[in-house]
């Protein structure tokens, strides 16, 4: 947390999007949280996402649930509307704030209490319903807000600040995306923002629903010995299967890589994502190869990061539901309602 | 005892097992007697479960068009062993019983004083069908031409009616109407036809429709604009949901590429339902659930933020047995307080409360336009008993030149010609603020809409001061609401008096009838229908107009009565409680009953005698 006022003048060499928009433009109000916490590295993350897909800040709506992390979206993305809703529930607020307008971009910020403890069934179900959307769970393990009780991610055997060992098995929402019909699932750490910000940016620019876990660790009541989720726990234990570089269609393409661990996915819109691989046997297309990974690697005792599973062909909920084009929001009311023509001959069947 | 002898006003009553086909069956015989012109008000009574428990579709014929549940029943169609004593039993002195003959039953199980009349249906299916699914539904086609004879109803009427619904199917409207034929045939043949009961040609009907309140509550979304649903599977309000889909197919496919102007999601729960709608609401599209009490209580904390951060929405409640499970197949209106004071914390709603389905339909529609204008949610409190009987109606109609009302919206134009934007500032001195709909403007007119306090410029606040700044704007905004929901209908009793009675909802077809018998004793009473809460003046104005005053619902606790108590701080002994809750509609004998005892028994002496004396 900051004292000080950022200030108001920008230097005037500040650099430009293709907009006109510096930096500052996608940020938000000053934050509240600790000094130190993750969520705030993943912020600027988002912030440095957007900035680089030149996203107007306004076509954007964000939200969030309830918790440290769900208090994130006021401190990125000013010039967005933001819904803060209840606990648990953004996902459906979410759901609907798509159906009605499909022409925006959503972004879901929430954190382990909100969608994996109270937040388990609508998290799960806006997976499987093809949301098209980016939503980010900004994992500590803990409930911050609340003063440091375990959270459903905790790690079995990790100890809180007190010194209480977890007896509960987690639950690893990467494996649930994965299984619930998530098409875009990837897991990054707070403190690794080379890793995470071409993630977000892939998830921004896929159609339908794109996940990430980011390990973010709480440096108030998560970040001590003995913790699964501290940053020393995190960096000792990260086994990156991949590294992502994120290439809009215009950008000319570095082909400095070395060539055969250079994996090429075009997505919906042109945009390309290159994984430089790391895992010599990881597939990313591949759901199954894909969890099998993930539970092989746990039973280690390593956090598997990257891009652990994209389907670039997928399709969302509005093709589901086959609504048109234009934004429902937007339908005036010729196209909405039938009319006293109509009426007449439903009353004259009525009859 | 000399069997009734009545033309046009009876009861008629069917006592099936569920999942045998006869709904459809009695419908038939229900519009048959609309077509000749007679009103009518049928109603199922029906199990919570799909096949095999009893089940009844109670139907009134009355040419003075009263529409309410009368209670007895003059001809009872006994066609479920199970429930025979009971369905014996019910029949009023000199009634009729109609029943299959083929098993032939001990004297002792029928009644001296009624008239029986037995068909062996059961035979005749053997005899004339082979296939066992044709047996179960000719059976029931057969009974209602033995009863098109009986009543000595029109053949030609009946005969058309399934032309007209099997209309391109001709193989069945041959089949249906040969099993017609063999119960009307063997109904003449064996049978004195016809009996005291009679269904003649009459004009009662005029142009009225034939609809249940779901079906235009459905309707009445779609006219009233609403793009997106969530919603979730509930008794009895689940056919909104499906009546809304389908008029949508009808009349919200573009032409052009046959794709949907309407969102339709079924959620995994009623909170993700209500959680859907407002992020729809938020978003600037139109949207609503339906659901009924237990729903109701899922979604408490939801109506709390859409309360408080001002979204408007629209649920529809199809009120039926509380609490708990309660009976769900069954018509209460008691979930009043649990919608009036949704949610923790300092609330309040708006409700209307439609009394059949062309209000189902008008307020329905108006709902939207009231949740835009306020931005607040509203709940149209149907109930059962309209939700999901067929009811006769006026016809629907819409002014072409109405448009949607959608409230304080600021543009991208009047953002950008610099005009004051504070989410929760009250500019207009009604209370209700401007909102703005997510991508307005690349810079103006953003906010973080939150359930925590905030300012009036949408800025987190723990400030007192900008708390009590909000909740004061919001009281002002519910006076507000009062001058916006639909005015409640006065109808004078034909003589001044002391005494009044307010309804609302369903009750309100067996009040009007309550009223011409408590009037055809010399009983006179004032009543006001309540359409709408926040109260307009003129329902607490009524209150304080007479000295005593029934308050006429169909729950346990006086729910209505308790609004009227906390929101008009009226006197609690000047209103009487006439409270029906056992799951049945309400009826006029009841009502009329009630408010003649209490007025000869209790010897009330209005306060203003008393005073005076």
């Amino acid at each position: 947390m900051t004292y000080l006022a950022k200030p108001k003048l920008l230097r005037t060499d500040a650099p430009k999007n293709t907009l006109g928009y510096t930096r500052r433009d996608y940020e938000g109000a000053i934050s509240t949280l600790c000094a130190g916490c993750g969520h705030d590295s993943i912020s600027a993350a988002i912030v440095q996402a957007c900035f680089d897909l030149d996203i107007e800040p306004h076509r954007v709506a964000k939200l969030s649930g309830i918790g440290c992390s769900s208090k994130t979206p006021d401190y990125f993305l000013g010039a967005s509307h933001g819904f803060n809703t209840t606990h648990g529930r953004m996902p459906s607020v979410l759901t609907g704030a798509a159906l009605a307008n499909r022409d925006l971009t959503y972004m879901g910020i929430s954190g382990d209490g909100d969608s994996a403890s109270i937040g388990i069934g609508q998290f799960a179900h806006a997976m499987r319903r093809g949301v098209n959307m980016t939503y980010i769970v900004e994992n500590n393990g803990v409930y911050g807000l609340t003063k440091g009780q375990f959270s459903a991610t905790a790690d079995k055997g990790s100890k809180n600040k007190r010194g209480v060992v977890n007896s509960d098995t987690p639950i690893d929402l990467v494996a649930l995306a994965l299984q619930l019909g998530a098409s875009y699932v990837a897991r990054s750490f707070s403190g690794d923002k080379e890793q995470l910000i071409p993630l977000i940016k892939g998830a921004l620019r896929h159609r339908g629903p794109a996940f990430i876990d980011v390990i973010s660790p709480c440096v108030t009541f998560n970040n001590h010995p003995g913790s699964t989720k501290s940053y020393d726990y995190v960096r000792e234990h990260n086994d990156a299967v991949n590294r992502l570089d994120f290439i809009l269609p215009r950008d000319q393409i570095n082909a400095t890589y070395p060539a055969g661990s250079l994996r090429r996915i075009v997505q919906h819109d042109g945009s390309i994502l290159h994984l430089r691989k790391l895992a010599t046997d990881y597939d990313p297309s591949d759901r199954v190869g894909a969890m099998n990974h993930l539970q092989e690697r746990h039973a280690l005792g390593e956090i598997v990061t990257g891009l652990l599973y994209v389907d670039s062909s997928a399709e969302d909920l509005h093709r589901h539901l086959n609504t048109v084009e234009k934004p429902l929001n937007q339908l005036g009311d010729a196209y909405l309602c039938p009319g006293s023509k109509a009426l007449d001959a439903l009353n004259a069947s009525l009859r | 005892m000399k069997p009734i002898q009545s033309s046009n006003d009876f009861v008629i009553k069917f006592a099936n097992v569920n999942g045998s086909g006869s709904a459809s069956a009695n419908e038939l015989f229900a519009r048959a007697i609309m077509r000749m012109g007679v009103p009518i008000a049928p109603r199922n009574i029906f199990p919570s479960n799909i096949q095999g428990m009893p089940t009844w579709y109670e139907m009134r014929v009355s040419a003075a068009g009263w529409l309410g549940r009368r209670g007895g029943c003059d001809l009872m169609v006994a066609m479920n062993p199970q429930t025979w004593d009971r369905d014996i039993a019910e029949i009023e002195p000199g009634g009729y019983l109609f029943y299959d003959s083929t098993k032939s039953q001990p004297r002792s199980r029928f009644r001296e004083d009624i008239t029986v009349l037995g068909i062996p249906l059961t035979e005749i299916c053997n005899r004339e069908y082979t296939d066992p699914r044709q047996r179960q539904l000719f059976k029931n086609i057969m009974y209602v031409g033995a009863l098109t004879a009986l009543l000595d109803m029109d053949f030609a009427v009946v005969e058309k009616l399934i032309a007209d619904q099997y209309r391109g199917k001709d193989k069945l409207i041959g089949a249906n109407v040969n099993a017609l034929k063999l119960g009307y045939d063997h109904a003449r043949a064996n049978l004195s036809c016809p009996i005291g009961l009679r269904v003649e040609r009459s004009h009662g009907v005029g142009d009225q429709i034939f609809i249940n309140g779901n079906d235009a509550c459905g309707l009445g979304a779609v006219y009233g604009g609403a793009t997106v649903t969530g919603w979730y599977p509930i008794t009895p309000s689940t056919s909104i949901i499906e009546a809304f889909g389908s008029y949508c197919r009808k009349y919200r496919t573009d032409p052009d590429n046959g794709m949907a102007r309407y969102a339709i999601v079924q959620a995994e729960d009623e909170l993700a339902s209500i959680g859907m709608v407002i992020g729809a609401a938020w978003n600037g599209a139109r949207a609503f659930t339906a659901t009924s009490g237990p729903g109701i209580s899922l979604m408490q904390e939801f109506f709390g933020l859409a309360y408080f951060a001002e979204v408007p929405v629209v649920v529809f409640n199809v009120q039926r047995g509380g609490p708990s499970t309660g009976m769900p197949t069954r018509t209460q209106q008691s979930d009043l307080i649990a919608c009036a004071y949704a949610s923790h914390g300092d609330t309040k709603h708006v409700l209307l409360f439609p009394e059949d389905p062309y209000e189902c339909f008008t307020l329905g529609a108006q709902a939207f336009d009231l949740a835009d204008r306020l931005q607040t949610p509203v709940f149209v409190l149907l109930d059962l008993d309209i939700g999901m009987n067929d009811r006769l109606c006026q016809p629907f109609a819409w002014d072409d030149q109405r448009r949607y009302d959608r409230g304080k919206v600021m543009s991208a134009e009047q953002l950008e010609a610099g005009k004051n934007f504070g989410r929760y500032l009250d500019v207009d001195g009604d209370g209700i603020p401007w909102r703005t709909i997510p991508g307005t403007h690349p810079t103006k007119g953003a906010f973080f809409s939150r359930g925590t306090t905030r300012n009036a410029y949408a800025k987190y606040s723990e400030a007192g001061t900008d708390y009590v700044y909000n909740m004061e704007r919001l009281r002002h905004k519910f006076e507000t609401a009062k001058t916006l929901v639909p005015a409640p209908v006065l109808k004078p009793a034909s003589q001044p008096t002391r005494y009044g009675a307010i309804y609302y909802g369903s009750t309100s077809p067996a009040m009007a009838e309550a009223s011409a018998l408590l009037e055809a004793q010399d009983v006179h009473v004032d009543t006001l229908r309540v359409r709408g809460f926040p109260f307009a003046d003129e329902v607490i104005d009524f209150v304080n107009d007479h000295d005593f005053v029934f308050i006429v619902e169909q729950n346990e606790s006086g729910q209505l009565r308790m609004l009227l108590i906390n929101e008009g701080e009226v006197d609690p002994k000047r209103l009487i409680r006439v409270l029906h809750y056992d799951g049945t509609p309400i009826t006029a004998r009841f009502i009329s009953g009630r408010i003649a005892d209490t007025l000869s028994t209790h010897k009330v002496t209005p306060i203003r005698k008393q005073v005076a004396s």
